[in-house]
């Protein structure tokens, strides 16, 4: 599969919404370069403000450029604004539901060789947890920058969790995103593998190995975790029978968890779970790290046929 | 119109049976002059696109911040009863999504600034002369998002911008000078970049004089550093750590209302 990389899409697709939307106002915190704002930054200097290691600072000037009727982007690394911002993204975000698009870049234990104090791993739990905010993890360039463009368009909080290496591109160009609507990646009636992130390649990886056993995955993209896309779930566990929830991040709080409320509420089926457990990782390259977690093809196909023997 | 206000704090937090109004009281003053002598708005209209711009990062003192509203028009006085009530528009701590006139919601202290660099930073890119006004407390000066305010605005240069302290030397438990000590607070303040004034915050002259005096500042921000007494008014509460997040009895709200006649 070809690959790209979902934060340079994210900088280039925020380039263009600065030419189209003059209200557009960025800011970073000294991450500029990696998180990407960097091709908005010099195409509009004016209307780009690098606030510095100020990540809360930066989570209020937001709130006030909001409120004063900008359309406002921020980023840096998902570690550095969710957990060291989850108070001003409470109060000065979510409770009055502001117009501030939060792009989290480096998200997740794929971030690598920087160690465990850089892998935002309870970072969606957060977000999700956070009245009025909307949380997506794109899977792949092409759905970053639908994403992108849907926060652009659509009125309130949004969190849009990218990736630091590049990641396989599973869609066409002309793919049509929408927030909240979930996609059937594959059709198949003995289980449904839900996967967001680059967990969507892998899924992807994992079903076609599994046909070859004449298991029948159905795949599907959950790539908005709030608001969840419940119909669908409801759908793969009353059609399916049995339900894989994998996601780059702790067991608590993310998209397992978000799945299974669902489930256990309104269809109980078996479920299965590929994610990082509750503890963090280490330094390492990425794929050396998704292997000694536990997130990889192989580990989702195991997750499927266990799974399965509870059905 | 002070002393007005400051009757309506007091029959508010009785009312309600909670409420800080200690830090009220000490506001009473700048409030005053703010809301009657220096802010541009119009309160039939508080989304006014050109009206300056007040955001109280101190948001246990709501009462004092409602009552001034209350009289500039924005809502009735009789609605000033409800305070902290189910169903009220006025909140226990200023909430922007309930009650007109309230520019952002605070209540976890330090956040007030920031909220204000952008509101400032807003004016500039919209071409407006509105000026933003952000009233702090000096415990909040305790927090650090507060300091990192202060160096983006100094470093935005953002001259439309004024910081009020109401430096009544008080928070929750105690003296600030042993809890957290603040000094030397000004010199702090200059050396972040800010024009700095020190005055008397109960002289209803020198605090419009300041706010003028601001408005002159080019290139940076000001920080009027508003010496204060918490509980202001009210000789049983003047000084009174106790009086910081307890409301008066109806016995000491007859008291206090009477001294306040």
């Amino acid at each position: 599969m070809a690959e790209a990389s979902t934060r340079e899409t994210y900088g280039k697709t925020l380039a263009e919404l600065g030419r189209e939307n003059e209200d557009i106002v960025v800011l970073d915190a000294d991450l500029s370069p990696s998180t990407m704002t960097s091709f908005f930054a010099r195409e509009f200097p004016g209307r780009f403000f690098d606030c510095g290691l100020q990540e809360q600072n930066m989570i209020g000037i937001a709130a006030g450029l909001a409120a004063s009727g900008k359309l406002v982007f921020v980023s840096s690394f998902a570690i550095f604004v969710s957990c060291r911002c989850f108070d001003q993204l409470r109060l000065c975000l979510s409770q009055p539901r502001l117009n501030v698009k939060i792009v989290a870049t480096h998200g997740g234990i794929t971030v690598g060789e920087d160690g465990s104090s850089h892998h935002a791993i309870e970072d969606l739990a957060l977000f999700c947890a956070l009245p009025g905010f909307t949380v997506i993890v794109p899977a792949d360039a092409v759905e970053t920058a639908a994403a992108v463009r849907q926060a652009a368009r659509d009125y309130g909080p949004f969190c849009i969790r990218l990736s630091r290496p590049k990641t396989p591109v599973v869609y066409s160009e002309d793919y049509q995103f929408t927030s909240g609507r979930a996609v059937t990646m594959r059709q198949g009636k003995d289980a449904t593998i839900i996967a967001a992130g680059i967990m969507v390649a892998k899924a992807l990886e994992a079903a076609d190995v599994l046909a070859r056993q004449n298991i029948d995955c159905r795949v599907v993209n959950m790539h908005t975790l709030k608001p969840l896309d419940e119909t669908a779930i409801v759908k793969a566990a009353s059609e399916t029978g049995a339900i894989v929830v994998t996601e780059e991040h702790l067991a608590q709080g993310g998209l397992g968890s978000r799945v299974a409320q669902v489930v256990a509420r309104e269809e109980p089926v078996p479920m299965g779970f590929v994610n990082l457990g509750d503890s963090y990782a280490s330094s390492g390259k990425a794929d050396e790290l998704l292997q000694r977690c536990g997130l990889t093809a192989r580990d989702v196909e195991e997750a499927v046929r266990s799974t399965l023997k509870r059905k | 119109m002070a002393r007005r206000l400051r009757r309506h704090v007091i029959t508010m937090t009785a009312t309600a049976g909670s409420g800080h109004p200690g830090g009220s009281l000490s506001a009473a003053d700048i409030i005053t002059v703010l809301y009657f002598k220096v802010l541009r708005y119009k309160s039939e209209n508080p989304q006014w696109s050109d009206r300056d711009r007040f955001i109280l990062s101190k948001g246990h003192a709501a009462p004092i911040l409602y009552a001034a509203l209350a009289e500039a028009g924005y809502f009735s006085v009789s609605e000033l009863a409800t305070l902290r009530k189910l169903d009220s528009r006025l909140q226990g701590h200023a909430d922007s999504k309930f009650t007109p006139g309230v520019e952002m919601s605070a209540g976890s202290l330090g956040m007030g600034l920031s909220f204000a660099v952008g509101v400032g930073l807003a004016a500039r890119l919209n071409s407006k002369t509105y000026r933003t006004y952000a009233l702090l407390s000096d415990g909040e000066c305790e927090e650090g998002q507060t300091w990192e305010a202060a160096l983006s605005a100094a470093h935005f240069k953002l001259d439309n911008l004024a910081a009020i302290v109401d430096y009544n030397g008080i928070q929750l438990s105690g003296w600030t000078r042993d809890i957290m000590n603040l000094e030397p607070f000004s010199q702090k303040w200059q050396a972040f970049g800010w024009h700095t004034i020190d005055i008397d915050g109960h002289d209803l002259g020198q605090i419009l004089s300041a706010f003028q005096a601001a408005e002159e500042i080019r290139s940076r921000p000001t920080v009027i550093v508003a010496h204060t007494i918490k509980g202001k008014g009210v000789s049983f509460m003047e000084n009174n750590v106790a009086f910081h997040g307890k409301a008066p009895t109806q016995q000491e709200a007859e008291r206090a209302l009477k001294e306040l006649e």
